[in-house]
C-alpha cells in the first residue's frame, strides 16, 4: 500500500508541475506584454514600465516561472494588481464562502442521492424506480444556474423564506451564513444528486445479482437484509469514487452559481479579476482549482486502493 | 427504442428550429421595438417579447443556432483529435506513446471546461469561438479514453490478429478494422458530449465568457433575464426550458442509441 501511495504521490507531483507549466504558459506568455495588457490600451509607457518591473517581467522566463511556482508553494501568490493586497489573503477570504458552499452542496447531494438510489434499486422496474429514472434524467438536463433562478423566484421572491442573494459572513454565527448558502447549495446539488442516484442504483442492481448475495438469500436472509448487510457495502465503492470526484466539480461549478446569488466566493473573484485584467488573481485561482481537482483524484485513488487491494497491484 | 424516438424527436425540433432560423425567424432578432417590450406570451408574439421588444420565438430559434453550433463544433474538435489519439495509444499499448497520451489526458482532465474557458478568456477575451475551443479541449480526453478503452479489447480479438499475421501495419489496422468497430460507441459518446456541450455553452454565455452581444444564445438570454425575471418570468422560462428539452432529448437519444446499437447493454443497464 505504501509503495502504491508513493507512486501515486509522485504522479500527483508531476501532474501539478505540468499543470502549473500550462497555466504559466497561457497567462504569462500571452501575445504581447502582460503589463500593457493589464493596463489597457491608453496606458502611459512609464506606467507600463513600472508595472513590468513590479511584476518581475524584466527577468527571464525560467526565472519568472521558478519565482512564481516557489512562491505558490510557500503560500505567496503575489500581490493583486487591482486590490493592492496579497492574493493569498483575498483568496483565503473567498475560500470561506466557496468551500462551505461546495461541502454543503455535496452533503445535500449525498443525503438525497443514496436513499433515492437504494429505493430505486430495491423497487426495480416498479413505480418508484421509474419515477427515480425519470426525475434523475430531468435533473441531469437542468442547467444548475437556471434552476437557481427558479429557486429564487419561488423561495426568495414568492415565499420570502430566503434572501435572493448576498452573504452576511460567518461573524454573526453559523445559521445566517448557512441560510444564505441554502438555495445556492440546492441548485448545485440537484444535477450531482441525479448523477449520484443513478450510480447508486446501477451499482446496487449489479451487486444484487452477484453470487454472494444469492448465497445470503439462500441462507434465509430476506431481500432487505441481504441488501443492507451485503449488497449495500459493496455497491458503495463506485458511489464513494463519484462523491470524491464531485467535490472538485462542485468547487468549479460554484463559480457560476456564486454569480447568480452574488456570493463573494472564488467565482465572483475570478470574474471580477478577468474584467479588471488582474491576471495574477486569475492565475492563482485557476491553479488552486486545478490543484483541488488533482488532489481529490489522488485521495480517491488512495481510498479506492485501501478498499480494493487488487488496484494496488495494478498501480 | 421508445427513448431513441422520443429523444430524437425532441432534439430534432430544436435542431430544425436552428436550421430554419438561418433563413426565417418570426421577427428580426436585431431590430429593437421598445413599444413592444416585455409583452407576455400571446398573439402575435407566441412566447412574448424581451426587454428590447424582440420576439422570443425568434430569439429562441436564433439562440438555438448558436448553442447547437458551439456544442456541435466542440464535439467535432473532441472527436477529431481525441479519436486518433485514442487509436494511437491503443496501437502502442504499454509503450511510451500510450503513456504520454494517457498522462496528457489526465492533465487536461484536471482543467474543468469552465477553468479552460476562464484561462482563454482572461487572455484572448470572451467570444463564442473561445467557448468552442474551451469545450472542445475538454472533449479531447473524453474521446481519447473511450476510443482507447474500446480499441484495447479489440486488439486481442481473432480478426485483428489475422490482420496482423497478414502483415498489415498497426496504423492501417487501427483505421481499417478498429475504427469501424468503435464507431457505434463514439456515436453514443458524441451524443452525450453534445448535450454536455449545450449545458457548458449555456453556462459560459451566462457568465459572459461565451457568445457576446448582439449574438443571441440561450445562456445569454438567461443572463439578460436575470434582473427582470421577477416581473417577466417568461424571459427565463423560455430559454431555460429550451435547454432542458434539448439536453433531455439528446440524453434520451444517447441512451436509446446505446441500447439499439448494442443489445448486450440492455441487460446491464435495465
Amino acid at each position: 500500500m505504501l509503495r502504491y501511495a508513493l507512486r501515486r504521490f509522485l504522479s500527483l507531483t508531476l501532474s501539478l508541475v505540468a499543470a502549473s507549466l500550462v497555466v504559466f504558459a497561457i497567462i504569462e506568455v500571452i501575445p504581447g506584454d502582460p503589463a500593457a495588457f493589464m493596463l489597457g490600451l491608453n496606458a502611459a509607457p512609464e506606467a507600463v514600465a513600472a508595472l513590468r518591473a513590479e511584476l518581475g517581467l524584466d527577468q527571464g522566463l525560467v526565472a519568472r516561472y521558478l519565482d512564481w511556482a516557489s512562491g505558490m508553494l510557500r503560500g505567496d501568490f503575489g500581490v493583486s494588481y487591482t486590490y493592492r493586497t496579497p492574493v493569498a489573503e483575498i483568496v483565503a477570504d473567498r475560500l470561506w464562502v466557496s468551500v462551505p458552499l461546495a461541502i454543503y452542496a455535496l452533503s445535500l447531494s449525498t443525503l438525497i442521492a443514496i436513499p433515492v438510489g437504494i429505493l430505486a434499486a430495491a423497487s426495480r422496474g416498479r413505480a418508484p424506480d421509474l419515477a427515480v429514472i425519470g426525475l434523475t434524467q430531468l435533473g441531469i438536463a437542468v442547467p444548475n444556474f437556471w434552476f437557481a433562478m427558479l429557486l429564487v423566484i419561488v423561495f426568495a421572491i414568492g415565499l420570502g423564506w430566503f434572501s435572493a442573494g448576498g452573504f452576511p459572513g460567518w461573524q454573526d454565527g453559523l445559521l445566517p451564513g448557512l441560510k444564505a448558502l441554502t438555495l445556492p447549495a440546492i441548485a448545485l446539488a440537484l444535477p450531482q444528486a441525479s448523477i449520484l442516484a443513478r450510480v447508486m442504483r446501477s451499482a446496487l442492481i449489479d451487486t444484487l445479482g452477484e453470487d454472494f448475495v444469492r448465497t445470503a438469500r439462500a441462507k434465509g436472509l430476506s431481500q432487505g437484509q441481504a441488501l443492507r448487510r451485503h449488497a449495500l457495502r459493496n455497491a458503495l465503492i463506485p458511489v464513494l469514487t463519484i462523491i470524491g470526484l464531485q467535490f472538485s466539480f462542485l468547487l468549479a461549478g460554484a463559480i457560476i452559481i456564486e454569480n447568480v446569488f452574488f456570493l463573494p466566493g472564488l467565482g465572483r473573484l475570478v470574474f471580477q479579476a478577468i474584467a479588471q485584467r488582474d491576471l495574477i488573481v486569475v492565475e492563482s485561482v485557476v491553479m488552486l482549482l486545478v490543484f483541488a481537482v488533482i488532489l481529490v483524484t489522488f485521495l480517491v485513488d488512495l481510498a479506492y486502493a485501501a478498499v480494493d487491494p487488487r488496484l494496488r497491484r495494478r498501480g | 427504442m421508445r427513448a431513441l424516438i422520443l429523444g430524437g424527436a425532441l432534439a430534432a425540433v430544436f435542431v430544425a428550429a436552428a436550421l430554419l432560423s438561418l433563413v426565417w425567424t418570426p421577427g428580426d432578432v436585431a431590430a429593437v421595438d421598445i413599444g413592444n417590450r416585455l409583452k407576455p406570451p400571446g398573439w402575435p408574439h407566441l412566447l412574448g417579447t424581451d426587454h428590447l421588444g424582440r420576439d422570443m420565438v425568434a430569439m429562441t430559434m436564433a439562440g438555438a443556432r448558436v448553442s447547437i453550433a458551439v456544442a456541435l463544433v466542440a464535439v467535432g474538435i473532441g472527436m477529431g483529435l481525441g479519436v486518433p489519439l485514442g487509436l494511437a495509444a491503443a496501437a502502442a499499448r504499454g509503450g511510451w506513446l500510450d503513456e504520454a497520451i494517457m498522462r496528457g489526458n489526465d492533465l487536461v482532465f484536471a482543467f474543468p471546461s469552465l477553468v479552460i474557458a476562464i484561462l482563454i478568456t482572461a487572455v484572448f477575451g470572451p467570444s463564442a469561438v473561445n467557448a468552442i475551443i474551451a469545450i472542445g479541449i475538454f472533449n479531447i480526453p473524453v474521446f481519447a479514453r473511450v476510443t482507447r478503452g474500446a480499441a484495447l479489447s479489440l486488439w486481442t480479438r481473432e480478426f485483428i490478429k489475422a490482420a496482423r499475421v497478414a502483415g498489415k501495419e498497426r496504423m492501417r489496422i487501427s483505421v481499417e478494422h478498429i475504427l469501424p468497430n468503435v464507431a457505434n460507441l463514439l456515436i453514443v459518446q458524441g451524443t452525450i458530449q453534445f448535450s454536455l456541450g449545450i449545458l457548458a455553452e449555456a453556462g459560459l454565455s451566462y457568465v459572459g465568457l461565451g457568445a457576446q452581444p448582439p449574438t443571441p444564445s440561450w445562456g445569454r438570454m438567461l443572463a439578460e433575464a436575470q434582473t427582470m425575471f421577477a416581473f417577466a418570468p417568461h424571459l427565463a422560462l423560455v430559454p431555460g426550458l429550451s435547454i432542458v428539452l434539448t439536453v433531455l432529448g439528446l440524453n434520451l437519444m444517447g441512451d436509446g442509441l446505446r441500447d439499439y446499437l448494442d443489445p448486450r447493454l440492455r441487460r446491464v443497464r435495465a
